[in-house]
C-alpha cells in the first residue's frame, strides 16, 4: 500500500479490461478473427450490418466467456440478454453495439494478487461484473482530412472484465492484470497480446488524502489508451502524482468534478485530458431483439466447469504444499506462463529432487530458453533427460558443479543427445576415493601456510578459511571431488593436525 | 383460360399437368402487368429476369428433372426482402441504389420450390405506413377502385393479387402490414407466428413484431405457400424450429374444436356499419357450421396502439441508424453546414445527417424520433419500459382468452379502403387502421384477413381471424370452413 506520511495519500484503482477471444469466427457471424490482415478483408453481410441481416449467437465465445466467469468464481446469473448499445460512429457498421447491459452474464468473482520476493501478496481484487459483446471496428486517421475505416476487428468477440476499486498501487494493477492474462491464457480463451489488442486496459483512478479534516477523495480519473502492462504501471503512478499536485493547488475533490476521461501518452509519459463530448453519451440501451436470452443452468456450468483444468492459483498452492516450494518460487514457475509450469510438473514426476527441480528450471531452463527466444516447450533439453541428470546428482554421481556443466552441453548438442555420452566424454564423473581427495586436501593445506596461519591464530573466521581451502581442493580436483567428502575429510585432517601440535 | 385469373393451386397444378407451361404463365401476368401500370404496383420488374426464371423451370420439366411444390408459380416480392442481385429499396430514396449480395431466407426456399420471383411490390417507405402512401415511388392505388389506397404498409403485394398481376405474393406484417392492405384489396392475408418464418433478408423495421406472409385468392393456397416459407433457420436466432406441417393436406379437416370469441372491444367506437355487419354475418355462418361463439375480452387491446408506437419506433430507430451514408445506400453529395449551428460540427457528423434528411420520407423521420426519444435517458421507464409491460399484459389477455376459446374474430379494419390523402396528413388517423390488427404483433400471436364481404360501394370488407402461438393448422381450417360456405373469396375487382 502507499499510504504513508509521505505522500499522505493511498491509490484507489479499478480495472476495465477488455478481452478478445480466441474464436474462428465472429459474435455474431460466420468471418474469422485473425490479426493483422488487409483492411476490409475480413467481413460479411452480417458484421457490416447489411440490410435485413440477423445476428447470431457464437455459442464458443459464450461457452468461453462462461469459463472465464467460472474461473474467477464468479456468480453466473441464470437468465441473461442481449442489448444494443446505440450511437453513431463509422467503426461501428450497425450504429448499435450488441452488448450486454444490465444483466451480464456474470456477476461478482475475483482474481488474486500473488506473492512477491519479499512473500508480500495474497490480496485479491473483487470484480464487478463480466459481459460479453462484439468489438467494433478501427479508425485509422491518415494525414489531412480523410479519415479511413478497419472493420476486420468489427464483430469480434470481446469480453469485458470490470474490477471493483480495490487495486491499492500502480505494482499491484500490474500484477493484477499479469494473472488475469495467466488465468485467461490457461483457459485457452484468449492470447492476451495487448499490442495486438486482444488485450486492452482502462484504469478508473483517484486518490483518498489523508489530511488533518480527515480523508479527503480526488475527483476520479478514467486513464485510456494504455497499451502495455508496463504502460498501465506507469500511467497510474503519474497520475496519482499530478492529482495529488493538482488537488494541493485547486483543493477540488470528487464532489467538486465531474469524472473526466484522460489519455496516456507513452512517449511523453504523461496524461491528457481528452476532449469531452459536448453532451453526456445516451447509449438508448434496450433488448436486443433479434437475440435469444440465454438461459446457463447449473448442468451447463458444471459442465464447463469440469473442462476446466488446474488454474494458477491452484498450481501454485499445489507446488508449496507437494513440493515444499517458496510461494515466491511457486509463483515464478507460474506467472512464466504454462508451459513453464507444465516443464516443471514433467520434471518433477519422474525425480523428487524438487528444490534443484525449481532452481534448475527457474535458472538454466528459463534463462536459456528466454535468451534463445524459444518457449519451454521448445526447449531442446525435455524435462525427462533434466529429470535424468537432477537424479544423478541427486545419487552423488556428479556434483552440482557438473550437473550444470552436463546440463550445458546437453543444451548445446540440443535435440538427440546422449547424456551418457556426454558424461562419459566430458569426464564429469564425481571423485568420491578417499585416496587421491586426502592426497589433494594435504596438497591444499601444504601450500596455503597463511591459512594454516589464520586458522591457528584464530585472526579470520575459520568457516571462511575452511571454504577457501575447499575451493583449492575442488580446483585440484578439477571441480570432480565430491563436495561433501571434501569438507568432510578436509575437517577431519584437521582435527588430526590440531591434535597431533 | 384466362391464365392470370387462376389461383396458385390451379397455376401449379397446370403446370405439372403440361396444360400451360410456366413461360405461358408468366408471360400472361407480365402482358397483365403492363396493363396495369397505373395501379403503380411493382417498384422493379425485369420481364426477362422473369420470363428466364419460368423458362428454366420448363426446362427442368422437359428434362424430367425434380421441380418443387410451387415449379413456375410467380410470386411478387415485397421491396423490402433481399433477391441477390436486385434492388431491394424498401420504398426509400435512402436504399435507392442497393442491391444485396445475399438472398432472404424465404427467397431460397421460393427459389428451392421452383417459384419464379416476379417483380419488387411497393410499399409503405421501410413498411411504416397503412396506406402505401409514404412510398418514394409515390402509392399504389387500390385495384377496386384506383381512387383509393389499397392499404399497407404491403400494398403493392396486396394489390397485385388482387389485381391478378400475380397469383399470390410476399408481404410483412409488424402491426397489420399485411392483413389491413388483405382486407382492403380483397385476399386472404396471413401474419405467421412470430418465428414461424425466418426473418432473415427482411429489412427490419421492428424486429420483435415483423413477420413474413403471403397474400393469396384463397386458403389452400396460402396453405401452399406456407409450407414453402415455414420453418427454423439457423441464420435468424428468433425462428421457431417446429416441423411445418403438411398444411395443404390439413386445411381440408374440420378443426377439432371450434370455440370462437367475438372480441367485444372490436365492435365499438370508430367500426363503419357495413364492416361490422359483413363480420356478424361471417359469425353466424360459423354459429351454423356448429361453431360456439363466445363474447371474449382483451381488457389491454385499448393500450395497444400506444404501446405499438412506443415499441416499434424505438426498435426502428435502432434499425435504420446504420442508413447514415457510411457503408451503403444513399449519401448526400452536399453536407456543407446548412446553418450557423452547424458549422462547428465534423464533416462526418454533417455528412450522415444530411444523408438522412435527404434519404428519409417524413414518416419515417417522424418514428425515428419518436423512438429515439422513447429509448432516451429519463424517459425510457416512461415509455419504452411502460410500453413493454402493456405488451405482456395484452398478451396476458391473448392467454386467458385462449383458455375458454380455439380462436378470436373480428373486423380487420374499422372501414373499408379510404380515398387517396385521406388520412395522408393525420398519421394518429392513419395509425387507428391498425387499431384491430396491431395486439397480435405485440403477443407474436398469428392473424389472418380473409375477405367476408362488400360495402354499398363494393369495396372489400375483411375479417380477421386470429389463434394462439403456432396455431396456424386450426387457423386455415377455420378460414378453410368459413370459405367452403361462402363465396367473398371468389370476388374480383372489375379491371
Amino acid at each position: 500500500m502507499s499510504t504513508s506520511a509521505n505522500p499522505p495519500y493511498t491509490m484507489i484503482v479499478g480495472l476495465e479490461v477488455h478481452v478478445q477471444l480466441l474464436t474462428e469466427s465472429k459474435m455474431f457471424s460466420w468471418t474469422g478473427t485473425e490479426f493483422g490482415l488487409a483492411p476490409n478483408t475480413l467481413c460479411d453481410p452480417v458484421n457490416l450490418g447489411m440490410p435485413g441481416t440477423l445476428p447470431v449467437m457464437n455459442g464458443k465465445a459464450f461457452n468461453m466467456a462462461l469459463k472465464t466467469a467460472i474461473a474467477c468464481g464468479c456468480t453466473i446469473p441464470r437468465y441473461t440478454k442481449w442489448d444494443r448499445k446505440n450511437y453513431f460512429y463509422p467503426d461501428l457498421p450497425k450504429k448499435y453495439q450488441i452488448s450486454q447491459y444490465d444483466l451480464p452474464f456474470s456477476l461478482g468473482g475475483s482474481l488474486p494478487i500473488p506473492a512477491d520476493k519479499e512473500g508480500n501478496g495474497g490480496k485479491t481484487i473483487r470484480l464487478t461484473r463480466i459481459h460479453l459483446e462484439e468489438d467494433t471496428g478501427k479508425m485509422v486517421h491518415t494525414s489531412g482530412q480523410e479519415s479511413e475505416v478497419d472493420l476486420n476487428r468489427a464483430g469480434t468477440p470481446l469480453m469485458e472484465i470490470v474490477s471493483e476499486p480495490d487495486i491499492r498501487s500502480a505494482a499491484d494493477a500490474r500484477l493484477c492484470l499479469e494473472e488475469l492474462r495467466l488465468t485467461l491464457r490457461y483457459l485457452g480463451v484468449s492470447d492476451c497480446e495487448m499490442q495486438e489488442g486482444s488485450l486492452r486496459c482502462d484504469a478508473n483512478v483517484n486518490l483518498h488524502i489523508d489530511t488533518p479534516a480527515g480523508k479527503v477523495a480526488t475527483p476520479i480519473v478514467e486513464i485510456k489508451n494504455l497499451n502495455s502492462f508496463r504502460s498501465v504501471e506507469r500511467a497510474l503512478l503519474y497520475e496519482a502524482d499530478r492529482q495529488y499536485k493538482k488537488w494541493k493547488e485547486d483543493g477540488l475533490t470528487i464532489s467538486d468534478a465531474p469524472k473526466e476521461t484522460r489519455g496516456w501518452s507513452d512517449p511523453d509519459g504523461i496524461t491528457k485530458l481528452q476532449r469531452e463530448k459536448e453532451t453526456a453519451a445516451d447509449y438508448r440501451y434496450f433488448p436486443e431483439p433479434d437475440l435469444l436470452p440465454v438461459v446457463v443452468d447449473e448442468e451447463w456450468v458444471e459442465r464447463l466447469r469440469a473442462e476446466i483444468g488446474e488454474l494458477p492459483r491452484e498450481r501454485r498452492q499445489r507446488f508449496e504444499s507437494t513440493f515444499g516450494l517458496s510461494p515466491y518460487d511457486a509463483n515464478v514457475l507460474v506467472e512464466q506462463g504454462k508451459d513453464v509450469a507444465d516443464y516443471f510438473d514433467a520434471v518433477v514426476a519422474l525425480t523428487d529432487q524438487y528444490k534443484m527441480a525449481s532452481n534448475w528450471v527457474q535458472q538454466e531452463v528459463l534463462r536459456t530458453a528466454n535468451a534463445d527466444g524459444i518457449s519451454v516447450a521448445d526447449f531442446p533439453v525435455k524435462p525427462a533427460m533434466l529429470a535424468n541428470l537432477i537424479a544423478r546428482v541427486g545419487r552423488g554421481e556428479l556434483n552440482n558443479q557438473q550437473g550444470r556443466e552436463v546440463l550445458g552441453k546437453l543444451i548445446e548438442t540440443g535435440a538427440g543427445a546422449d547424456i551418457d555420452q556426454i558424461i562419459e566424454a566430458g569426464g564429469f564423473k564425481m571423485v568420491s576415493d578417499e585416496g587421491p581427495i586426502r592426497e589433494a586436501i594435504q596438497a591444499a593445506l601444504a601450500s596455503n601456510p597463511k591459512a594454516m596461519e589464520d586458522l591457528k591464530t584464530g585472526k579470520k573466521k575459520p568457516d571462511a578459511v575452511k571454504g577457501f581451502l575447499r575451493g583449492q581442493v575442488m580446483k585440484a580436483t578439477g571441480g570432480k571431488a565430491n563436495p561433501a567428502l571434501v569438507g568432510q575429510l578436509m575437517d577431519s585432517i584437521l582435527a588430526e593436525l590440531e591434535g597431533g601440535a | 383460360m384466362q391464365l392470370t385469373n387462376l389461383t396458385a393451386t390451379e397455376v401449379v397444378a397446370g403446370i405439372s399437368a403440361r396444360k400451360f407451361n410456366a413461360e405461358e404463365v408468366a408471360k400472361a401476368f407480365l402482358d397483365r402487368t403492363a396493363k396495369l401500370k397505373n395501379l403503380n404496383i411493382y417498384v422493379h420488374l425485369d420481364d426477362e429476369v422473369v420470363l428466364n426464371q419460368a423458362r428454366d423451370v420448363d426446362r427442368r420439366l422437359a428434362a424430367g428433372e425434380a421441380v418443387g411444390p410451387l415449379a413456375g408459380l410467380p410470386v411478387a416480392i415485397k421491396d423490402l426482402l433481399c433477391v441477390q442481385g436486385e434492388p431491394t429499396t424498401c420504398g426509400s430514396k435512402m436504399l435507392a441504389n442497393f442491391r444485396p449480395p445475399y438472398n432472404a431466407t424465404v427467397i431460397e426456399k421460393l427459389k428451392a420450390a421452383g417459384a419464379v420471383l416476379y417483380g419488387k411490390a411497393n410499399m409503405d417507405e421501410f413498411a411504416m405506413g397503412s396506406s402505401t402512401e409514404n412510398s418514394c415511388y409515390g402509392p399504389t392505388l387500390n385495384p377496386w377502385d384506383p381512387a383509393r389506397i389499397p392499404g399497407g404498409s404491403s400494398g403493392g403485394s396486396a394489390a397485385a393479387v388482387a389485381a391478378m398481376t400475380a397469383p399470390v405474393s410476399l408481404g410483412s406484417d409488424t402491426g397489420g402490414s399485411i392483413r389491413q392492405p388483405a382486407a382492403l384489396c380483397g385476399v386472404v392475408g396471413l401474419k405467421p407466428t412470430y418465428g414461424r418464418v425466418s426473418r432473415y433478408g427482411l429489412i427490419a423495421f421492428a424486429s420483435s413484431l415483423d413477420q413474413i406472409g403471403p397474400f393469396t385468392w384463397n386458403v389452400p393456397d396460402m396453405a401452399l405457400m406456407m409450407e414453402a416459407i415455414s420453418g427454423g433457420d439457423p441464420k435468424d436466432a428468433t425462428s421457431l424450429p417446429d416441423a411445418v406441417p403438411a398444411y395443404s393436406q390439413e386445411i381440408e379437416k374440420r378443426p377439432e374444436r371450434l370455440r370462437i370469441g367475438v372480441v367485444k372491444e372490436f365492435f365499438g367506437e370508430g367500426l363503419d356499419n357495413e364492416v361490422a355487419v359483413a363480420v356478424h354475418n361471417a359469425i353466424e355462418v360459423y354459429r351454423k357450421l356448429g361453431a360456439e361463439i363466445k363474447e371474449v375480452s382483451l381488457p389491454h387491446s385499448k393500450y395497444g396502439i400506444a404501446a405499438y408506437y412506443i415499441v416499434a419506433p424505438a426498435e426502428a430507430s435502432s434499425n435504420l441508424a446504420r442508413y447514415d451514408g457510411t457503408l451503403f445506400g444513399h449519401r448526400a453529395k452536399d453536407f456543407s453546414p446548412a446553418d450557423e449551428a452547424e458549422k462547428d460540427l465534423p464533416a462526418l457528423v454533417r455528412m450522415m445527417m444530411a444523408t438522412r434528411a435527404e434519404g428519409f420520407g417524413a414518416e419515417v423521420k417522424r418514428r425515428i424520433m419518436l423512438g429515439t426519444y422513447a429509448l432516451s435517458a429519463g424517459y425510457a421507464d416512461q415509455y419504452y419500459n411502460k410500453a413493454l409491460k402493456v405488451r405482456r399484459l395484452i398478451r396476458n389477455d391473448f392467454e386467458t382468452a385462449f383458455k375458454d376459446v380455439d380462436f378470436l374474430i373480428g373486423p380487420t379494419t374499422p372501414t373499408p379502403a379510404f380515398k387517396l390523402g385521406e388520412k395522408a396528413a393525420n398519421p394518429l388517423a392513419m395509425y387507428l387502421s391498425d387499431i384491430y390488427t396491431i395486439t397480435t404483433n405485440l403477443a407474436g400471436i398469428p392473424g389472418l384477413s380473409m375477405p367476408c364481404g362488400l360495402s354499398s360501394e363494393g369495396l372489400p370488407i375483411g375479417m380477421q381471424l386470429v389463434g394462439p402461438a403456432m396455431s396456424e393448422t386450426a387457423l386455415l381450417q377455420a378460414a378453410r370452413l368459413f370459405e367452403r360456405e361462402t363465396d367473398w373469396h371468389t370476388k374480383r375487382p372489375n379491371i
